[in-house]
């Protein structure tokens, strides 16, 4: 997030686009409520009614993968009715000229007729945004997961240019991050192509301060993505396999791609607290400690770095996960791995991490500290970008951009469009399903459908049909509900009992490889036979 | 802030203006009798408790008057506490004071009230037993609602409304026969509830309790292991187990609050089905090794594959120590940068 989560309270319209904030982030969406009682305007932009929209004054319900158009169509409103800020598109941004010229492929007539939103709405939701101010958007695995993720993100960032919500308190472009610690893991640099700190493998300066520090010579070629790792599982360029916590059986889009390619993997190591379906995968199983049972810090999506403290000591045989790779590192030559406790490892990394550097343990004892921090006088930062970008030219840049094709479409064999969606009972599954009574509150999937969708197939309230997309079929239970428009079905990806992600599609982003989860042509058939009489 | 300074009690403070007198009071660490008020909510003066003789002449709720500059307040008079009597004999009349058996016991508001003010079992003996005991709800999986032993003071309701804006409960059956519920008194569980249990931790008797309650002998202060929001999480422990779970007062990104998953998701660590050995895969299936059998074993297999052909997959659940060295171990041991995470999906 460019922004605080304490921040939202004091937005004056929040735009809140491809996030079940109330389901997959429920604290920040207590922020939003709150934010909507003391007088704020909240538009909402979900291809489903999701719970949020009880609280919005405007809801955008667009046809999945139509929020380029949208949010360009809103965007040339703006322009086209003097509300934008010329000020700090003349003094913070560049790229403004070919910006604009993109945007007159997009007319709101076919925009509305696209995105199945009225054009009133569409304006309406401009003006909010660039009248209201000051203006958040917030945003979620809605917008990141299609074949179009990264041009999505673009879009919001060029609204959010255009007029001047970034950079100031309240304002900003907001990526409500999944995991607890998905954005430290990014910071630690668990990404090919960057050391901890975002520092490029492929420059040479980097390269150096790391070999320096770890005393090593390092590999200067970036490394493969997540989705291009189990590609190369499957051809056999990778032949083994060390994963950490992370169940793809169930959360990989196309599954059973990735369950063939971990098959075909010569040796193949699993480091987890369950016996995951992964893990049953594995030839080797290594017990790891919980949250509960170690030292250590997470960085929310708000970039807090907070300190995880050990509450109970785990059962004998069951090691932190930093001790067992350590001891792996030891046994295979490596050198610098020699630490007793993870006070060690964060002094180790916050000199080579500047925006780390002026946090320690020490300090985060009084409470958490967002980076950057970058010496230790400094006390952390609220929000980003207050007088340069992080680019060369210190200025924002705008980016033009296209109709995107969606990777997925549906014809007469799948006519109908499933979208992923989350419960607010359950995260993955691996740790939810082992809480009994979570269980009890969402026991398992349920396909969501349009009353009319129920009608043309003849299918009734609860139940269960086969889901059939072009790679996969899964058998689920039915719900019938308005929540979904027709020709749109939703199903969450919880229960490995009906593992949704088979269905989905592999096809990934080009620049960030992220995979579309959001956009899966499908068709449903009956299982009950239909009664002759 | 500005300043007004109040004699309570004949005693002078110097307090924020902005504040109660209960609050001012409470502050400054003079205790008057109360049980529908809490901090983060609006006051509602429902349990009448408070009430306290301002300037010798009116008679005020504390939790909804504001102080200014030269109040002279009285927190006990004789017919103050005459009043404040009657209200607390009417409330223990109707209450459930099987005070052993309740997960409140010597937590509890009304068991303050009652050893402040004062309790004549002869008088309370003159007055009409509950009629009837009412159905417990236990539908809800994390947490109980004992009608039996609700004060009325409407906190759970205006919890439910004020910060988690669900409005899941409501008094219904408004008169003799009050007792909070959902839509149409169905059982919690068929309610919109969200099951955050954020009324739970404010209820301050013991009507709304944490099924299988265990008091901690501790609390450790953490961050939860779900999503994004980075909630300060203290966990309760007792026998080293994770007995209950609340949030972190004034934490920055959570502010004290905590979803359904933050506060009874933490269950999953005590799990028979965790983990306990390292495991090889033998042709019988998996075999329980020692850690110096599975270290040795993995190690000497990806000898075999540093380079290209190694790739790592870290974790978003583990910590950031967690992450660094794997990756230094992936870049500086393996000598590949094939190392990647869910960052992506």
């Amino acid at each position: 997030m460019t922004n605080s989560i304490a921040e939202i309270g004091g937005a004056k319209t929040i735009l809140a686009v491809g996030t079940n904030t109330t389901a997959a982030h429920p604290i920040i969406a207590l922020q939003m409520k709150n934010a909507v009682r003391n007088g704020a305007k909240l538009v909402v932009i979900n291809p489903k009614e999701v719970d949020l929209c009880q609280h919005a004054h405007l809801f955008l319900q667009n046809r999945p993968g139509t929020d380029i158009p949208l949010l360009m169509a809103m965007a040339r409103v703006i322009i086209e009715e003097g509300l934008y800020d010329a000020a700090f598109v003349e003094q913070r941004c560049e790229g403004y000229a070919e910006f604009e010229q993109s945007l007159y492929d997009f007319s709101l007539t076919e925009v509305a007729e696209l995105s199945g939103v009225a054009e009133e709405k569409i304006v309406a939701a401009a003006r909010l945004y660039a009248k209201n101010t000051p203006s958040s958007i917030l945003y979620c695995m809605g917008i990141t997961q299609h074949v179009h993720g990264t041009r999505n993100v673009l879009a919001i960032a060029n609204l959010a240019m255009l007029t001047g919500n970034i950079g100031k308190p309240s304002s900003g472009v907001n990526p409500l991050r999944g995991q607890n610690n998905v954005q430290g893991a990014c910071d630690m640099g668990s990404l090919p192509d960057v050391f901890p700190g975002y520092q490029k493998v492929a420059d040479m300066t980097a390269r150096l301060k790391f070999e320096q520090a770890w005393n090593v010579s390092l590999n200067p070629v970036p490394g493969l993505t997540h989705t291009e790792i189990f590609d190369g599982l499957y051809s056999g360029r990778i032949r083994s396999l060390y994963l950490i916590g992370e169940n793809p059986v169930l959360s990989e889009a196309n599954a059973s791609h990735a369950i063939e390619a971990m098959k075909r993997c010569e040796f193949m190591v699993v480091q987890d607290i369950f016996l995951s379906e992964t893990a049953e995968l594995a030839d080797v199983v290594l017990p790891a400690a919980s949250f509960a049972e170690k030292d250590g810090t997470f960085t929310n999506t708000e970039r807090r770095v907070q300190r995880v403290r050990k509450a109970i000591s785990s059962e004998e045989e069951i090691k932190p996960d930093w001790w067992i790779t350590a001891e792996l590192a030891r046994r295979l030559g490596g050198k610098g791995f020699d630490y007793t406790v993870p006070a060690e490892i964060f002094e180790e990394m916050a000199p080579l991490v500047p925006s780390y550097s002026g946090i320690s343990y020490k300090r985060l004892d009084q409470g958490g500290i967002q980076w950057p921090c970058p010496d230790e006088k400094h006390g952390g930062t609220l929000f980003l970008h207050k007088d340069r970008f992080a680019t060369a030219s210190g200025r924002g840049r705008f980016t033009a951009l296209n109709s995107p094709e969606t990777a997925e479409k549906v014809d007469d064999e799948f006519p109908l469009v499933l979208t992923t969606d989350r419960s607010l009972f359950h995260f993955h599954g691996t740790m939810t399903r082992r809480v009994f009574g979570l269980n009890v509150l969402s026991k398992a999937e349920k396909l969501i459908m349009h009353p009319d969708d129920a009608a043309l197939y003849h299918i009734e309230d609860g139940e269960k049909v086969r889901v059939v997309s072009r790679r996969a079929a899964v058998e689920v239970e039915v719900r019938i509900s308005a929540d979904c428009k027709p020709g749109i079905v939703s199903m969450s990806f919880h229960f490995s009992e009906t593992p949704t992600n088979m269905l989905t599609c592999g096809e990934v982003d080009p620049i960030a490889k992220t995979p579309t989860t959001k956009v899966c042509a499908v068709r449903i058939e009956k299982i009950k036979s239909v009664e002759v009489h | 802030m500005t300043i007004a300074t109040i004699t309570v009690n004949g005693l002078e403070l110097t307090v924020d203006s902005e504040l109660t007198i209960l609050q001012a009071s409470m502050k400054k660490g003079i205790y008057i009798p109360h049980l529908c008020h809490h901090n983060e909510l609006e006051p509602v003066g429902a349990c009448r408790l408070c009430l306290v003789e301002v300037d010798g002449n009116w008679k005020t709720l504390a939790c909804k008057t504001k102080v200014y500059d030269g109040m002279q307040v009285k927190t006990e008079t004789d017919e103050i506490n005459a009043i404040r009597k009657v209200a607390l004999e009417l409330l223990i009349a109707d209450h459930d004071t099987d005070c052993l058996a309740c997960a409140q016991n010597t937590n509890c508001a009304l068991q303050r009230v009652a050893d402040h003010i004062g309790v004549d079992t002869a008088r309370l003996a003159r007055m009409k037993p509950r009629e009837k005991v009412l159905p417990v709800d236990t539908s809800n999986p994390f947490f109980d609602f004992n009608p039996n032993r609700c004060v009325l003071c409407g906190i759970c309701v205006r919890t439910c409304d004020e910060i988690v804006n669900v409005n899941a409960i409501d008094f219904a059956y408004r008169g003799l026969g009050t007792k909070v519920a959902g839509f149409g008194d169905k059982p919690r569980l068929e309610s919109n509830c969200v099951s955050c249990g954020e009324c739970l931790v404010r209820c301050p008797v013991g009507a709304l309790t944490e099924k299988n309650y265990q008091r901690p002998v501790s609390y450790v202060k953490t961050v939860c292991s779900y999503c994004g929001c980075g909630c300060g999480l203290m966990l309760g422990v007792r026998n080293n187990r994770i007995v209950t779970a609340k949030g972190e007062p004034g934490n920055k990104a959570s502010d004290g609050k905590l979803c359904v998953k933050g506060r009874f998701g933490f269950k999953y660590v005590n799990s028979p089905e965790r983990l306990r050995h390292p495991l090889i895969k033998r042709e019988s299936g998996f075999v329980a090794v020692s850690w110096d059998e599975a270290l040795d074993y993995v190690a000497e297999k990806l000898a075999d594959s540093k380079g290209e052909s190694f790739a790592a997959i870290a974790s978003a659940k583990c910590t950031n120590e967690d992450n660094y060295v794997l990756q230094k171990f992936t870049r500086s041991v393996m000598q590949t940068n094939n190392i990647d995470h869910c960052a992506r999906l």
